[in-house]
C-alpha cells in the first residue's frame, strides 16, 4: 500500500463551481491567463445549493483528495437564497467530516465572484497546496474499516 | 446503446499549442460508447459545425461533446447546431478545455492529461442525459397594480396605452397615495394636486383600467403569465353603481368628528366620507367604526338624503378572483410615527408636527384653507424649527438605518415656501448633512439658503420642550460654530423617516417575492434588474422598493410598466426546461423542498396511488410548476428521500461526473 | 400504571372513538417487548404490556397506521410524542387518526446491559424499590436498577409531553440534559483520535438496517439506499463508498429532523453509539444557529431549510478547537 509519498503525490481534487459566480469566476482567470495547478477539475453545477454532501462523500469515496465547493457571494446568489442553504448544510456536513477525524484541510467552502478570476486561481493554488500536504486521503476510504 | 460523438477543437493555436489536442481525440476515441472522436481547427465555424451535424446523421449520434471552449461561451451555438442536425439540443455536452485548462497551464503533457479527464467527464454526463423539450406557457393579457398611488397610476396608464387591460387595487376609498396629500413638489414648486388629479381622472376614463378602490388582494396562486389573484372588496355600505359623488349625505351626516385622514388627522370629516374633492372614483364610503346606524343602528340619515338610493347599511365584503399575466407592486410607504421619538415631544405638544402634517396645514384645501396656523391656538407661526432625519440613519430601534432620501429637499422646499409667503418668519433647519443628488435639487437648496435665507444648522437636536408661554424651547448643537443653541420656536416640524407600507409583507409572502430586513421589495439584480423582482412576472414600481422621490417613482412606474408589457405582448413564456421534477413514488410530501423554494414553485397535491397489495393509498406529494422554477437546485439537496431531481444537473449525472474526474 | 392504560383503551375501544390500540406486547422472554397493534379487549387482556422494557418509540409505526380506517390510540412516551410531532410538521401523520395518550416515560432499562453483566438465561425481571430482582433458569440474580437503565434515558431531555389528547399520570417538565458532554469529550479529541474512533466504531456495523428501521425520521416513502436511481444504493456489507458513508449520510438526512430519541443505539446489535453523530449535529445546529429541537412544535422552521443572511461560514470548523 502506498504511504505519504509527498513528492510524487498529486492530489485529485474536484470543485464544485456554481454557474452564476464561481463558474464564470475560473473561465475569467483562464482569459486572464492566470494558472493554478491541473489537479483541480471543475464540475460545474447551477447554484452551490445543487451540492449534494452525497457528491461531495462520493468524491472522497472514489479517490479525492480535496473538494472544494464555490458559490456567489452571500446575497449576490443568482437565485437569491441558494448559497445560504449551502452555507449552512456545508458547515454542518464539514463540521460532521472533522469530527469523524477526517483532516479539516480537505474541505473547503469559498465565495468568488463572476470577476474574482485572480481570487478562484489562487484559492485552487492554495487549497491544492494544503491539501498536498496533508498527502493521500486515506480516512475517508478507511472509515468503515479495511481490517489490517 | 450511446453512440456518442467527440468534437476536439484547436481554436486556432489557443488551445492546439498547450494541448495535444489530437491526443485528446485519440485518447477520448476509446471511451464507452464513443463512435467518432475528430479534433478540428474552428468548432464554432460554420464548417466546424457541419463537421458535428454531418457525424450525427451519418453516425446516428445520441450525445454530443464538444471539447473547446467554456459553455457559458458557445454551449447555445451547439446546441442549436445539434438541433438542426435532428439531435435534441439538450444531449450537448462541453468539455472547458481552453478557459480551465489551456489558457492556465503551460506544460503540454499534464494540459492534455486534464484535457482528457475533462473529456472524460463530459462524456460521463452526456451518456445520462436525456433529451429535454421548453414548455410553453401561455400569457394572460391582463395586468393587476397593486396601490393606486402614482406609481401604481403611471404604470397603468402606461399598461393600458399599450393595450392591455390593467385592474388597479387600491385599499384606500380613492386612488392619489401620498401625492394627493403633498401641497406643492420640488424643485419646481407646482402644486402636486394640479398634475396629479389630471393623471387620477385619466385612469378613471381609461377604457382599458379598472380601479378595485377600497380593495386589497388576499390570495395570490399561479405564475408568471398565469397568476390567479383574488381581491376583497371591503364593504363601504354604499353601491359604487349609484353613488353619484354629490356629498350630500357628507353634508348631513350627524357624526361630524371623525379624525380626517386625509388631513393628517388635523381636522374631522364625517362618518361618511367622500376623502377629498378630486377623489377617485368619488364615491361615498361609510367609516363603520363611527356610523351609529352601523353601530347601533340608530340614525339612518344619509340612506334618507341620497336621491340615487345608494347607501346599503347591509353591504359585505365581498371576494372575486381575476386571472393576470402580470402583476406591478406598487405599495408605497408612510411617515413612520414620531410617537417613539421622546425628545421631540410630539405627543406633549399640537405644535411639534411632522413633515405631512405640514404639508396638509399649508394646502388650500387643507385645515386652515392653505393659511399656515398653528395648530394649538390658530396663530401665525413666527419662528419655525425644521428637525432632519427624525428616524432615518438612525442605528437604534426606534428608527431605520437608510436614508429616506426625500427630506432634505421637501424641508427645503418646505423653508422656501414659507419665506416667499410670510417673508417675517425665521426658519432653522437643523441637518446631519443635506443631501441633493438630482436634478437642479442642489440648485434648489442653495436659494433656499442663499436667496430665502433660511438658517441651515448643521447639528442635532437634543430635546424640544412646550412652554407655558406657548413656545417651543428647541435645544440643539450647531457643529460648525461649535455651540450650544436654544430657540423657542412657534412651530416644530419634523421630518420623519418613511417605512414600506404594512401591507406589503403579507402580500410579499403571497407573491413569494422576496424583502430586505426594512420590508422593502428586493430587485431581481440591484444593478441590471432593478424594477424586477426575483420572482418572474411580479414588477416593482415606487417606494415598495426603496425610497425615492415623485420623479424617480414615476420613471420606475414606467419602466415597470415597459417589463410587464414586454411580458404580455407574448403569447407565450418559453420556459427553461432544466428545472426540478419530483418522482411522485418517492416523494413523502415532507414540504422541505417547498421551503426552500425562492420561487414557490413547489406545490402539493394528495394523490391515489395503487399499492402492491392491490389496495389504494391516499399520499401527498409534491410537484413542480415548470414554469416557475428556475433550476437552481435547493430542493434536490432539501430532499431527504432523493425524489426531486434537476433536469440537466441530475443527481446521476453529476455523481458519473465525479466519478470521472476522482478515476 | 398498566392497569389504567388498558381500561382506558378498553372504553376507547367500546365507545368507539377508536378501532385499535397501539402499545407493547411481552415477547418470548418477558423482557424483549415489542410494539403490537391491538383490536379487542381481549388481545389487551391477554398481551398488552407496558413495563420498564417498553422502550420503543411507536411514532414512526403511526405513519402507516394512520393511513388505514379508522382512529387508532397511541400510547406515547413523553420522547415519542416529540417524534411524533415532527412526523405531523412533516405531513407524515393523519393527526386526525390518532388518539394519544400521552403516559409517563421512563428511565426504561436495557436488556442488554443486563445480560452483559454475565446474568444469562432471563425468564423473568421485577423492580423491587429499585433493586431489579431477576429470575433466571440459573437461579435468582440482583442487581441495581439504575445500573440497566437505557442509555438514551440515562441522558434524558425531557418529561414533557408536546402533543396529547389525554394523559395517564402527570405531565413533567423539559430537563437540562447532559446528552452534549459525550460528544464534547469527542470533540476535545484530537483529529486522529476521533478518526480511530470512529474507524473503531463504525467497522463493527454489519449493515443490519436495524438503526434505520428503527429511526423515527427515517420514514421515506422509498430510502436512497434502497433506490437504485440515487447513485448510493445499497444494502449489504461491502466495502465500498456506500457502505463506509452510509451513517454519515443517514445523520445528515435526518439531521434538523432528529428529535435525539436515542432508539438508533438502543437497537443496535453492534453497540454502536450511533447516537452521537446525530447529537454532533443538533449541538452544531445549536451552537450555530439557536437553539433547536425538532418535534417541539409545529411551527419552528427546521434550520436546514432556513437560514439567516449573517450565518458563520464554513471556516468556523476549521478555527475551533484542536485538530
Amino acid at each position: 500500500m502506498q504511504v505519504n509519498d509527498s513528492k510524487n503525490f498529486e492530489p485529485v481534487i474536484a470543485a464544485f463551481c456554481c454557474n452564476w459566480c464561481s463558474y464564470a469566476g475560473a473561465d475569467l482567470s483562464g482569459t486572464n491567463r492566470l494558472s493554478y495547478p491541473t489537479n483541480v477539475k471543475i464540475i460545474r453545477v447551477p447554484c452551490s445549493c445543487r451540492v449534494n454532501p452525497m457528491f461531495i462523500l462520493r468524491a472522497f469515496q472514489r479517490g479525492a483528495d480535496g473538494v472544494i465547493i464555490c458559490g456567489c457571494h452571500p446575497g449576490d446568489c443568482h437565485y437569491t437564497s441558494g448559497n445560504y442553504f449551502t452555507r449552512r448544510r456545508i458547515t454542518l456536513l464539514y463540521s460532521m467530516l472533522d469530527f469523524l477525524g477526517i483532516e479539516r484541510n480537505r474541505t473547503r467552502l469559498e465565495w468568488v465572484s463572476a470577476a474574482e478570476g485572480a481570487k478562484f486561481a489562487s484559492v485552487m493554488e492554495q487549497f491544492t497546496e494544503d491539501v498536498r500536504k496533508l498527502g493521500p486521503n486515506r480516512r475517508l476510504e478507511d472509515l468503515r474499516c479495511r481490517k489490517k | 446503446m450511446n453512440r456518442i460523438g467527440v468534437f476536439v477543437c484547436h481554436c486556432g493555436t489557443n488551445i492546439a499549442s498547450t494541448v495535444d489536442v489530437k491526443a485528446v481525440a485519440e485518447a477520448l476515441s476509446h471511451e464507452r460508447g464513443v463512435v467518432i472522436s475528430q479534433d478540428y481547427q474552428y468548432m464554432c465555424s460554420e464548417s466546424g459545425q457541419n463537421l458535428v451535424k454531418n457525424a450525427i446523421k451519418e453516425h446516428n449520434l445520441t450525445g454530443v461533446v464538444i471539447c473547446s471552449c467554456s459553455p457559458r461561451m458557445h454551449e447555445n451555438t451547439f446546441r442549436k447546431a445539434c438541433s438542426e442536425a435532428g439531435l435534441n439540443p439538450y444531449l450537448v455536452e462541453i468539455a472547458n478545455i481552453r478557459e480551465q485548462c489551456s489558457w492556465i497551464h503551460k506544460d503540454i503533457t499534464t494540459a492534455t492529461e486534464k484535457a482528457v479527464i475533462l473529456g472524460r467527464t463530459a462524456i460521463a454526463k452526456v451518456t445520462l442525459n436525456t433529451p429535454l423539450t421548453s414548455m410553453e406557457s401561455p400569457v394572460v393579457k391582463r395586468a393587476l397594480v397593486i396601490g393606486g398611488g402614482i406609481a401604481g397610476i403611471q404604470s397603468a396608464l402606461d399598461i393600458a396605452e399599450a393595450g392591455f387591460e390593467v385592474d388597479i387595487v387600491e385599499k384606500e376609498p380613492t386612488i392619489g397615495g401620498k401625492m394627493a396629500q403633498i401641497d406643492k413638489t420640488f424643485p419646481t414648486l407646482d402644486c402636486a394636486a394640479c398634475i396629479l388629479t389630471p393623471k387620477m381622472v385619466e385612469a378613471s376614463q381609461n377604457e382599458n383600467i379598472n380601479i378595485y378602490s377600497f380593495s386589497e388582494v388576499s390570495d395570490v396562486k399561479g405564475f408568471v403569465g398565469n397568476f390567479t389573484v383574488k381581491i376583497k372588496r371591503k364593504a363601504r355600505y354604499v353601491d359604487e353603481t349609484k353613488c353619484t359623488g354629490c356629498g350630500l349625505c357628507t353634508e348631513k351626516c350627524p357624526m361630524k368628528k371623525v379624525p380626517n385622514e386625509f388631513n393628517a388627522g388635523l381636522d374631522n370629516r364625517t362618518a361618511i366620507y367622500i376623502p377629498f374633492a378630486q377623489a377617485v372614483p368619488k364615491i361615498a364610503t361609510i367609516d363603520p367604526n363611527y356610523c351609529m346606524m352601523l353601530k347601533n343602528g340608530k340614525c339612518g340619515v344619509c340612506s334618507k338624503v341620497c336621491t340615487a338610493g345608494a347607501v346599503d347599511y347591509k353591504q359585505k365584503d365581498e371576494f372575486i378572483e381575476k386571472k393576470y399575466g402580470a402583476i406591478v407592486v406598487a405599495t408605497g410607504y408612510n411617515p413612520i410615527s414620531p410617537e417613539k421619538f421622546d425628545e421631540y415631544a410630539y405627543s406633549q405638544c399640537p405644535d411639534v408636527v411632522t413633515s405631512l402634517e405640514l404639508e396638509r396645514l399649508m394646502n388650500a384645501a387643507g385645515p386652515n384653507g392653505g393659511t399656515l396656523l398653528r395648530p394649538s391656538d390658530k396663530k401665525h407661526p413666527e419662528k419655525i424649527v425644521f428637525i432632519q432625519c427624525v428616524g432615518s440613519r438612525c442605528d437604534d430601534d426606534r428608527g431605520k438605518p437608510y436614508c429616506s432620501k426625500i427630506c432634505c429637499m421637501y424641508t427645503a422646499k418646505h423653508a422656501m415656501l414659507i419665506r416667499e409667503k410670510y417673508p417675517d418668519t425665521e426658519v432653522y433647519v437643523f441637518y446631519i448633512d443635506v443631501r441633493t443628488p438630482g436634478k437642479n435639487f442642489d440648485e434648489f437648496y442653495r436659494r433656499a439658503v442663499e436667496q430665502y435665507n433660511v438658517h441651515y444648522i448643521k447639528g442635532m437636536v437634543g430635546k424640544v420642550t412646550p412652554k407655558a408661554n406657548g413656545k417651543i424651547e428647541v435645544q440643539g448643537s450647531d457643529m460648525l460654530a461649535d455651540e450650544q443653541l436654544r430657540i423657542d420656536a412657534d412651530l416644530v416640524v419634523l421630518a420623519m423617516a418613511i417605512e414600506p407600507d404594512k401591507s406589503a409583507r403579507p402580500l410579499a409572502t403571497m407573491l413569494t417575492t422576496q424583502m430586505d430586513t426594512n420590508d422593502f421589495f428586493t430587485e431581481a439584480h440591484p444593478k441590471l434588474r432593478p424594477v424586477e423582482s426575483a420572482t418572474a412576472g411580479i414588477f416593482l414600481s415606487g417606494v415598495c422598493q426603496g425610497p425615492k422621490d415623485i420623479p424617480e417613482t414615476v420613471a420606475q412606474a414606467s419602466a415597470a410598466a415597459a417589463k410587464a408589457i414586454g411580458l404580455l405582448c407574448k403569447n407565450s413564456i418559453t420556459c427553461n426546461p432544466c428545472v426540478a421534477h419530483s418522482d411522485e413514488l418517492m416523494c413523502n410530501g415532507c414540504s422541505a423542498c417547498e421551503k426552500v423554494c425562492p420561487y414557490g414553485a413547489i406545490t402539493y397535491e394528495n394523490k391515489e396511488f395503487r399499492m402492491p397489495d392491490r389496495t389504494v393509498a391516499v399520499r401527498r406529494v409534491a410537484s413542480v410548476n415548470p414554469a416557475v422554477c428556475q433550476g437552481c437546485g435547493a430542493c434536490t439537496v432539501a430532499c431527504p428521500s432523493g425524489a426531486m431531481d434537476l433536469n440537466g444537473f441530475s443527481n446521476s449525472q453529476i455523481m458519473a461526473e465525479v466519478d470521472a474526474i476522482c478515476k | 400504571m398498566q392497569e389504567k392504560m388498558k381500561q382506558r383503551a378498553k372504553e376507547l375501544l367500546a365507545d368507539g372513538t377508536v378501532n385499535r390500540v397501539m402499545g407493547w406486547k411481552k415477547g418470548e422472554f418477558g423482557y424483549d417487548t415489542t410494539p403490537a397493534v391491538f383490536r379487542s379487549a381481549e388481545e389487551i387482556d391477554k398481551y398488552f404490556v407496558c413495563d420498564d422494557f417498553t422502550n420503543s418509540n411507536l411514532s414512526k409505526l403511526l405513519v402507516k397506521e394512520s393511513k388505514k380506517d379508522g382512529v387508532i390510540l397511541a400510547f406515547l412516551k413523553p420522547c415519542d410524542t416529540y417524534s411524533f410531532n415532527q412526523l405531523l410538521k412533516e405531513h407524515r401523520i393523519d393527526r386526525e387518526k390518532v388518539y394519544i395518550i400521552g403516559i409517563p416515560g421512563g428511565p426504561k432499562l436495557d436488556a442488554e446491559i443486563i445480560k452483559s453483566k454475565g446474568i444469562t438465561g432471563i425468564t423473568g425481571v421485577k423492580n423491587v424499590n429499585y433493586t431489579l430482582v431477576i429470575d433466571t433458569i440459573y437461579g435468582e440474580e440482583k442487581m441495581p436498577f439504575y445500573e440497566a437503565v437505557s442509555v438514551k434515558c440515562k441522558s434524558c431531555k425531557s418529561k414533557k409531553h408536546v402533543i396529547y389528547d389525554e394523559l395517564i399520570g402527570d405531565d413533567g417538565d423539559i430537563l437540562e440534559s447532559d446528552r452534549f458532554d459525550e460528544v464534547e469529550k469527542l470533540e476535545n479529541m484530537t483529529s486522529r483520535e476521533r478518526f480511530d474512533f470512529w474507524q473503531r466504531e463504525l467497522s463493527k456495523c454489519i449493515r443490519c438496517n436495524a438503526c434505520k428501521n428503527v429511526c423515527p425520521a427515517c420514514t421515506c416513502e422509498k430510502c436512497v439506499f434502497d433506490n437504485p436511481k440515487s447513485g448510493i444504493e445499497n444494502k449489504a456489507v461491502s466495502d465500498s463508498f456506500e457502505e463506509k458513508l452510509f451513517h454519515i449520510i443517514r445523520a445528515f438526512h435526518v439531521a434538523g429532523r432528529c428529535t435525539d430519541c436515542g432508539e438508533c443505539s438502543r437497537v443496535c446489535p453492534q453497540n454502536i453509539p450511533l447516537h452521537l453523530l446525530n447529537r454532533k449535529f443538533i449541538k452544531d445546529i445549536n451552537s450555530l444557529y439557536g437553539e433547536y429541537q425538532a418535534g417541539a412544535d409545529l411551527d419552528t422552521k427546521n434550520p436546514l431549510t432556513d437560514y439567516s443572511t449573517d450565518d458563520c461560514e464554513p471556516s468556523i470548523v476549521h478555527e475551533r478547537g484542536v485538530e
